[in-house]
């Protein structure tokens, strides 16, 4: 006989008694370990206090309203199930359970879990794996099966993850009521999500919870309406099963980025964000918090540039191009991603995506606002072909008319702070990419040159800025940034003639 | 060698500001053999975080599931230890321990004033909630190290007093009385649930500017002798729920020794 007492329990260094609230189990009762059998209360705070074993409850020692000292025994519990409570259990299952009550038949019994009450760290572990699929529905329940009303069947397919409960409790779903495809008819994730795909879904009723037959298992629960309640007697509130979530609070809850709130003072205006402003809060704060952000910074020589632009400005005004600045950059960086895949990359859950076109995400100042159009395989471009095709996208994003595919899929982005005369940046990486460009103003710096020829120094005038880039040290190591910022300035430096 | 007294100093430094107010640091059970270099920085990644979450106005029943459901995930570790910050409409609740008699406004009185009725599963009282209050609900893992609920009533004053503090209320305990409570009366009420496996649930209510009028329509906590207070009475200003929100947050971040994410 494995009779085990129920204490009172310790609740804390300085509590020394507690009185029994309520007792969720009565007498004959079949309990699972952790199940909660009573609530105790104390100053201001009432706790479940659960079961230290599975088996039946053969004995309440102490009374509801009852104040006793921690320690004192307040149930027992006979872990082997007692003959009185077997609730119509199959005997075949009684019987496999008394079969069962060897040496160590206890551990297995601490799966019951139905809920998916936390696995116990035991010895007893790996038993309880093994057993699971001896459990399969054809066949006789395995010993240390749990007793209880839900069926093997039942009990498996409700095993599910987490993730799969989730959702069936975000949309108010009963997993027993999906079909499971996964091992011995669990259901996956794919299955509940194909379920509420093909719309069988039924809409929550508010009145169902309070119809079950089911025993009031959580007493947090509302009266059935206030207006019911001013009928019935002062504070008769009958506890009732929990109603479910709605699915607009999950929504406020999963809010990705909560803003704190600041008070406002006499002379203040409050303004609710636009759209954009919304969005584009919400970017900053999630790009920033996941990817580790790192910057490196490099000088750039915009002389060669400056050269083969001023040489070649005449001819493309007469093809109606102005070619920029930040077109020779987007150039040239189309160009160097090709050779660095990291760098336009992307971290996705344990993998990383490479990506197999170089879209450049361009950000355009709308003042106030910022938008970041797309150029789609700027690696294919030429020169001209990029100076055309920004034109177009800044014009149109001023315009309020860019079309919703012209700002999405960005696989690195430049943003130019340096348009403003600031001297450098550190830009925030956008979400879904592993890099961003942030180009300084451009100014006639002094600096030291060598004669290529005579190998002399000599001070010199010449059009400079700083570049920074700012990567996702996830998978942008340092190395590889300084490598990817080398590789540009060579680029650029040095601009082809022919680009 | 320069290398390694830098990593000495770094470590005594990130522990010190960290202290907890009762003396006790929320890494010390991970102190023991010497570190590896590298394993301080771990250490505090894992120190305890707790997501905050700001809900706005939420119906009782609607909090009440919402929790449910977060203890639930709490104990199968699908989530992290949280605090629901938020507004309750106007509502009386009714705590296990509740005499009905501390009702005094019956059915009629309350259909007028539009003042709800639960009873629900948390420790303590009669109380009210509605607009101005500031409702807080930490779904806490009270386990391995914590499982003490008097520490954590106590923890749960400090908290709300340190917030009322960086607010310029001085409010104290009261011995016996779990709560805040400043000269002129309860400030804060307190009533918590611990449901099996030390998951804390329920919490507390900060009247902020809350219309005091409405308790007249209980005897709050059961106790007839003391008064009601909020922020807004004891500084004779308008002290909005956005501000006693981010002072409770920072609170409890001192207090708990946690880092809010």
């Amino acid at each position: 006989m494995a009779r085990i007492e129920v204490p009172m329990p310790q609740m804390g260094e300085s509590i020394a008694e507690g009185t029994v609230s309520k007792w969720l189990k009565q007498v004959g009762d079949t309990v699972e370990r952790d199940e909660p059998i009573l609530e105790i209360s104390t100053d201001k705070v009432d706790a479940e206090i659960p079961a230290p074993s599975s088996g039946t409850l053969v004995e309440i020692a102490v009374s509801e309203g009852a104040t006793v000292e921690v320690g004192t025994v307040v149930a027992y519990i006979d872990s082997e199930g007692g003959a009185p409570a077997t609730n119509g259990r199959p005997a075949a299952e009684a019987a496999a359970a008394e079969g069962g009550a060897t040496p160590g038949a206890e551990a297995p019994a601490t799966e019951v879990a139905e809920g998916g009450v936390a696995v116990a760290t035991r010895p007893a572990e790996t038993t309880r794996e093994a057993s699971v699929p001896e459990s399969r529905p054809a066949e006789p329940p395995s010993v240390g099966d749990a007793t209880g009303p839900a069926s093997a069947e039942e009990r498996l397919r409700t095993r599910s993850t987490p993730v799969v409960r989730r959702i069936a409790e975000e949309h108010g779903i009963d997993i027993a009521s999906v079909h499971g495809t996964g091992h011995a008819g669990r259901v996956t994730k794919q299955d509940i999500l194909g379920f509420i795909e093909s719309g069988a879904v039924p809409a929550p009723t508010p009145g169902q919870a309070a119809a079950a037959p089911a025993p009031a298992e959580r007493p947090a629960a509302p009266a059935p309406s206030p207006r019911e309640a001013a009928k019935a007697p002062a504070a008769a509130t009958a506890p009732a099963a929990a109603s479910a979530v709605p699915s607009d609070l999950w929504k406020r809850f999963y809010g990705e980025v909560q803003h704190p709130e600041f008070p406002v003072r006499e002379a203040d205006r409050v303004e609710a964000m636009d759209k954009i402003r919304r969005l584009t809060a919400e970017h900053m704060v999630v790009a920033k918090r996941i990817a580790p952000h790192v910057h490196s910074f490099i000088e750039i020589d915009f002389t060669a540039i400056d050269r083969i632009r001023n040489a070649n400005k005449g001819k493309w005004a007469e093809q109606g191009t102005k070619v920029s600045y930040t077109a020779f950059v987007a150039w040239g960086t189309s160009r160097v991603l090709r050779e660095f895949p990291m760098v336009n990359s992307t971290v996705s859950g344990n993998n990383v995506i490479y990506r197999g076109n170089v879209n450049l995400g361009m950000a355009v100042d709308l003042n106030p606002g910022l938008i970041v159009p797309v150029i789609k395989d700027a690696d294919d471009l030429s020169l001209v072909g990029i100076a055309r095709k920004l034109g177009d996208l800044a014009d149109r994003a001023r315009s309020r008319q860019l079309l919703p595919d012209e700002i999405q899929g960005a696989t690195f982005s430049i943003t130019n702070p340096g348009v403003l005369g600031t001297m450098v940046g550190m830009p925030i990486i956008p979400k879904g990419t592993s890099a961003i460009l942030g180009t300084g103003a451009i100014e006639k710096r002094v600096v030291v040159v060598e004669d290529p020829e005579t190998g002399e120094d000599a001070i010199a005038v010449r059009k400079r800025a700083l570049f920074s880039m700012g990567y996702d040290h996830r998978i942008v190591d340092g190395a590889d940034a300084a490598r990817f910022l080398a590789r540009l300035k060579e680029v650029l430096d040095d601009f082809p003639e022919d680009a | 060698m320069r290398r390694a007294s830098w990593r000495g100093s770094r470590r005594s430094w990130t522990t010190s500001p960290r202290t907890r107010s009762d003396g006790r640091h929320p890494a010390d059970r991970a102190t023991g053999p010497v570190t590896p270099p590298g394993v301080e920085e771990r250490r505090l990644g894992a120190a305890r975080a707790l997501e905050v979450r700001r809900l706005g106005t939420v119906g009782y029943a609607d909090g009440l599931a919402l929790q449910e459901s977060l203890v639930r995930r709490r104990r199968e570790g699908s989530a992290p230890d949280t605090l629901l910050l938020l507004e309750h409409p106007h509502v009386i609740t009714l705590g296990t321990g509740s005499h009905p008699e501390h009702v005094l406004a019956d059915a009629a009185e309350r259909a007028r004033l539009g003042i709800e009725l639960y009873e629900t599963g948390r420790g303590g009282d009669v109380t009210y909630h509605g607009p101005g209050q500031l409702v807080g609900y930490p779904i806490l893992d009270l386990k391995p190290d914590r499982t003490d609920l008097h520490r954590y009533l106590r923890d749960l004053e400090e908290a709300l007093i340190v917030a009322a503090s960086a607010l310029g209320v001085r409010a104290a305990r009261v011995s016996g009385l779990t709560g805040v409570w400043t000269p002129t009366g309860k400030l804060a009420a307190i009533g918590v649930r611990v449901s099996s496996g030390w998951i804390t649930s329920h919490g507390f209510a900060l009247n902020v500017h809350t219309d005091l009028r409405y308790f007249a329509s209980i005897v709050p906590c059961g106790i007839r002798d003391r008064d009601v207070t909020s922020l807004e009475r004891e500084l004779g200003r308008r002290v909005t729920l956005a501000e006693a929100q981010e002072a409770v947050v920072e609170a409890f971040s001192q207090v708990f020794g946690v880092g809010v994410m």
